[in-house]
């Protein structure tokens, strides 16, 4: 079908900018144009609901087994309990984490970490950058790392973390994990102090498109199903049969041989567990005897899938172990 | 004599770890050095975010040379038996001497010199051994290495004698040259040469070596800027610490934030800029209220004199305390009575409940004691009742330091009375030693319920202190208790209000434990005579009258507990040790104020002229009733009369008579002074008695009657005290 020629011609070219300090989409695309120079691939956001960036398969599994790994994506990240109706200049319950994970840690990360901060416009001589130490554990992924939270001018910018294990498993080699809040940062270099006055887009006058304009309405929306409409009953069904739905599709892939068949699709379940708790915590339904037990059983199923990958092509598999030929089957 | 010189260069190291890293790396490698013989006159250990470093002046150039001398065998022994020897000794028989013993005959001594090793040798064994199995509290790996450090290493400085000591640790080769601040100096190795030379290059780039200096120009900063802005800084030694442990160049810079979150309660502003931001608070000196004002510890000297990092970190706070605003407002909006459905939902402990079960135990506890002091029992129940409501806040939730605090201030908003809110505020103290106590009667209540039904509820399952393992403070709930009662002047007799308390838990405990049961069934029932088996006389309605003696036991146990705190507590206060045991060696003692009052009394009169010489003459007397026992003579408790031979003998039981019938008046009066005004009457009658009776009479009745005599001493003392337990 032609494009209805009155489109083409009647809109004049919009006056945006991709300026980093102007446009949320323009320091996305200079953080990738970052590390896309750098090496690391390009990757897309994960199509599931998951709390982090870290959930990400090109993070949780990738750091897991023998092979070097360089990856930057968005993440869109949802935090069920920390929704505030739209009200809070700086809490969401949606927000995008940019995650790059490098496997091996190369020994110049910080300072290519702090590359990445000079080039979306922060200047080292005006502004007061630290490493303050924090310390990662994630519960639930089995995992934890030691590292940083990144201050600006006492703002978390990042977090800066070097994996030590995922999924109960030791990394070796270990990855280093680079955590950008973009909202924030988007906030520190437009220097708005109310998320939603973020220019997204960098249009000025009529072209420009704030991230209210884009997310507020889903702010409020949501932060009401979060809180007070999510149907609990259906959740902890949910939760269950994610649950079982991850044990039977790891038991499926088992060739018995060592090699695994459904390492990933039995990871979905595993993130979506882990999403559908969060959610039920949010509603307040969880206590806090439950709640341990809760994120016993997701670990479970992370250390699983974790053990899954390790019997795939992407964990390693064919590196550590070569399938072995039956005789006679030549 | 030369020097060393470690620097290990890494990434940022926390700042909590910073001080103790830094000691660490001067004991491991100073017992190393020492213990190979290379001992040193002065040893230093700094500690920045990014550096550890170790000076250690006047090594010797070497190891000391060692002397050995080792015995062989005869001169005349076979050449194989000597060859041997040489071969072992690893000497060759020139360097053998020829020694004679009177038994043995001539024979060989091999003198072993060995050369002490170049300290540098030493040195470059040392370091990397160090470095490999330094303590840190965690340690982490990185890239494809093996090494573990706090945080990735990057380079070893490691100079003596102004020299390169050459060894390398994964990878990492020591070297002469080091860097400066990340961000103000050029970024270019600096080549060092010795420690002072390596101090003054790392000033001029930027970092401040000590962190007692970068303290002090925080310190000092922030109080110049105070006082330019006629504002008070809030000082907070641990804070200064830990922003020392995080910059090499300290530059303090002020900041405010909008007037309106002053409504905020103080210290709500306080804790949210400090423990989120790292940030100062500031008051107005003139009228002592919190100041919109904040301080924070920037690493750099900004181009721009700090203006950007000020507006930043002014976001940030903003930004924080409209979050705690959320917090508050949110928290307003629900009262604290309708909180407490939230408590089934947090487990107190796993063996132990909810916090709404521990509530309710605490309210029933407060209900008891607002009876025994005489407060309104509705009121103090009201407080217990809501004591732990605040826990479920959003605010206690993001800053768990503000309990009891919030509780009091979400009290106070929806205008409970001042008691209830003073209750929910002060319940959690004292805190410590030298933390104050509560002073309102309903929060007294509140708090030893609430400390009460802890120390009862742990004993219950067996969760007592061991040597100095008291995961759950008990000791310090212990001390609340005794502080409370003693400075409050409070009477409560303790057993009698924990026995029924500590039913609730055991039985609990039997319910949930079967193991529990066992240990019951084995300690109080036995196998019937008839045949029935211990375990069965349980099932046979005899669980109950178990219950009650474990009751009793666990009571027993905890109140000794007290007795222990209550003995250090007396003790720091200046009592004398002895007396204490004197009286608590009169058992059943769980009344603190009596305790106090008596220990005050029996030092005072044991401090008069009639106390030295009666404790004189009762030491006399027990040491003669001792002597008997011991040859097992049964000293009677009847005295008669007619056997006495003189007026010393009826003086003396005319006055024991009188001394024991007002020292049981006054003791019973809990007037303990009167009790050893008593006693004292009985001075000149025993002295006089020692003086002139002769004890050891030949008639056997007479003695026996003498020894009563002496044993009713003995008998009346242990009405105030036990005598035997006082030294002196």
């Amino acid at each position: 079908m032609p494009v209805p020629s009155t489109m083409a011609s009647n809109t004049a070219t919009p006056s945006v900018s991709l300026d980093p300090q102007r446009s949320f989409q323009g320091l996305i695309l200079t953080l990738h144009n970052y590390w896309a120079a750098y090496g690391a691939l390009i990757l897309q956001p994960y199509d599931m609901e998951v709390g982090a960036g870290t959930f990400h398969p090109a993070t949780t599994l990738r750091s897991v087994g023998p092979r070097p790994w360089k990856a930057a994506y968005v993440q869109p990240s949802r935090r069920p309990s920390d929704g505030r109706y739209g009200e809070n200049p700086n809490r969401l319950q949606h927000y995008y984490q940019y995650q790059v994970l490098l496997k091996p840690s190369p020994s110049d990360l910080q300072d290519l970490y702090l590359g990445s901060l000079y080039e979306i416009g922060i200047d080292p001589d005006n502004h007061d950058i630290r490493f303050v130490e924090d310390d990662w554990e994630s519960p639930t992924l089995g995992a934890w790392g030691l590292g940083w939270e990144v201050w600006c001018d006492g703002m978390e910018v990042s977090q800066f973390t070097y994996f030590q294990q995922v999924g109960g498993f030791d990394c070796n080699p270990v990855s280093g994990e680079l955590t950008y809040g973009l909202e924030r940062l988007a906030m520190y270099v437009q220097e708005v102090d109310n998320v939603y006055d973020l220019n997204f887009n960098g249009g000025e006058g009529a072209d420009r498109v704030s991230y209210g304009e884009v997310f507020l309405q889903a702010e409020q929306e949501y932060s009401r199903f979060n809180f007070e409409h999510a149907n609990t009953e259906a959740l902890l069904r949910h939760f269950e049969d994610a649950e079982a739905e991850c044990a039977a599709l790891l038991k499926a892939g088992e060739t018995g041989q060592g090699i695994h068949l459904m390492g990933l699709p039995a990871y979905d379940q595993c993130i979506k567990a882990s999403h559908i708790f969060n959610l039920l915590d949010a509603r307040g339904v969880i206590s806090v005897t439950e709640r341990q037990s809760y994120i016993l059983r997701v670990r479970d199923l992370s250390k699983a899938c974790a053990e899954a990958w390790l019997q795939t092509a992407g964990g390693g598999a064919d590196e550590t172990s070569t399938p072995e030929e039956e005789p006679g089957n030549g | 004599m030369p020097d060393l010189l470690l620097e290990l260069f890494s990434e940022e190291i926390p700042a909590r770890m910073q001080k103790r890293a830094s000691e660490d790396l001067s004991r491991l490698v100073g017992e190393g050095l020492t213990e190979a013989g290379c001992t040193f006159d002065r040893v230093e250990a700094h500690a920045t975010p990014r550096r550890l470093v170790l000076s250690i002046e006047g090594l010797p150039a070497s190891q000391p040379d060692v002397r050995e001398e080792r015995k062989g065998p005869r001169t005349d022994a076979p050449e194989k038996a000597i060859e041997g020897f040489l071969r072992s000794a690893g000497v060759t028989l020139e360097q053998c001497e020829e020694q004679v013993d009177k038994k043995k005959g001539a024979y060989y001594v091999a003198l072993i010199e060995t050369k002490g090793r170049p300290t540098e040798a030493i040195i470059a064994e040392l370091v990397p051994e160090v470095i490999r199995k330094f303590p840190w509290p965690k340690s982490m790996r990185w890239g494809t290495g093996t090494l573990r450090w706090v945080r990735p290493l990057h380079s070893i400085l490691c100079l003596f004698g102004g020299q390169v000591v050459e060894f390398e640790v994964d990878g990492i080769s020591s070297c002469d040259h080091t860097f400066g601040h990340r961000f103000m100096s050029n970024g270019e190795p600096i080549v060092v040469s010795g420690f002072e030379d390596y101090g003054m290059q790392l000033e001029t780039s930027f970092v401040m070596l000590e962190p007692e200096t970068r303290a002090a120009v925080i310190a000092e900063q922030a109080a110049s800027l105070a006082a330019q802005g006629r504002l008070e800084l809030i000082e907070d030694a641990a804070l200064t610490q830990e922003t020392a442990g995080l910059v090499e160049w300290p530059v303090v810079l002020m900041g405010g934030f909008d007037e309106s979150f002053l409504a905020l309660p103080s210290e709500v502003i306080i804790t949210s800029i400090k423990s989120h931001q790292k940030c100062f608070s500031l008051r107005d000196p003139q009228t002592g209220k919190l100041a919109n004002r904040f301080m924070l510890v920037s690493n750099l000297l900004a181009v721009d004199r700090g203006d950007k990092i000020v507006q930043g970190n002014e976001r940030v706070i903003a930004a924080r305390l409209s979050d705690a605003k959320f917090f508050w407002d949110r928290d307003l909006k629900m009262s604290l009575e309708d909180r407490l459905p939230a408590l089934k939902n947090i487990t107190f402990h796993a063996r132990l409940g909810t916090q709404a079960e521990r509530v309710e135990r605490i309210v029933s506890l407060a209900g008891e004691m607002a009876e025994r002091m005489g407060v309104d029992v509705a009121v103090a129940q009201k407080a217990a009742r809501l004591c732990k409501t605040d826990l479920v806040s959003g605010m206690v939730g993001e800053f768990p330091e503000l309990q009891g605090l919030m509780g009091s201030y979400y009290a106070k908003a929806e205008g409970l009375e001042t008691d209830v809110a003073d209750a929910l505020a002060t319940h959690y103290k004292p805190q410590g030693p030298s933390d104050e106590v509560p002073t309102n009667k309903v929060a007294q209540t509140v708090a030893l319920a609430d400390k009460l039904d802890t120390l009862a509820c742990f004993w219950a399952i067996g969760e007592t202190p061991t040597g100095s393992k008291d995961p759950f403070a008990l000791r310090r709930a212990a001390l609340g208790v005794i502080r409370i009662i003693l400075e409050g002047d409070l009477k409560l007799p303790l057993l009698q209000i924990l026995k029924p308390h500590l039913a609730g838990p055991l039985e609990r405990r039997i319910e949930a434990e079967p193991g529990y049961v066992k240990q019951l069934i084995a300690k109080y029932l036995d196998d019937d005579a008839d045949g029935a088996k211990a375990e069965e006389n349980w099932d046979k309605g005899r669980r109950e009258e178990c219950l009650a003696r474990e009751v009793v036991g666990v009571s027993a146990n905890l109140l000794e507990f007290f007795a222990d705190r209550m003995k250090v507590y007396l003790r720091d206060l200046g009592a004398r040790h002895d007396l204490i045991d004197a009286v608590f060696s009169l058992g059943d003692q769980d009344d603190l104020l009596k305790i106090v009052r008596r220990v005050d009394a029996l030092g005072i009169f044991l401090d008069s002229e009639d106390g030295q010489n009666l404790l004189a003459g009762y030491k006399r007397a027990a040491n003669i009733l001792a002597a008997e026992e011991k040859k097992g003579t049964k000293v009677e408790t009847e005295v008669d009369e007619k056997l006495f031979d003189g007026s010393e003998e009826e003086a003396m039981f005319a006055a024991l008579k009188t001394a024991e019938n007002d020292g049981v008046v006054a003791v019973s009066e809990e007037n303990f002074e009167g009790a050893m005004a008593a006693l004292a009457q009985l001075r000149a009658p025993v002295d006089a008695f020692f003086d002139a009776v002769m004890v050891n009479a030949e008639d056997e009745k007479v003695r026996a009657n003498r020894l009563a005599l002496l044993g009713r001493i003995r008998a009346a003392t242990l009405q105030v005290a036990d005598f035997s337990k006082i030294s002196g």
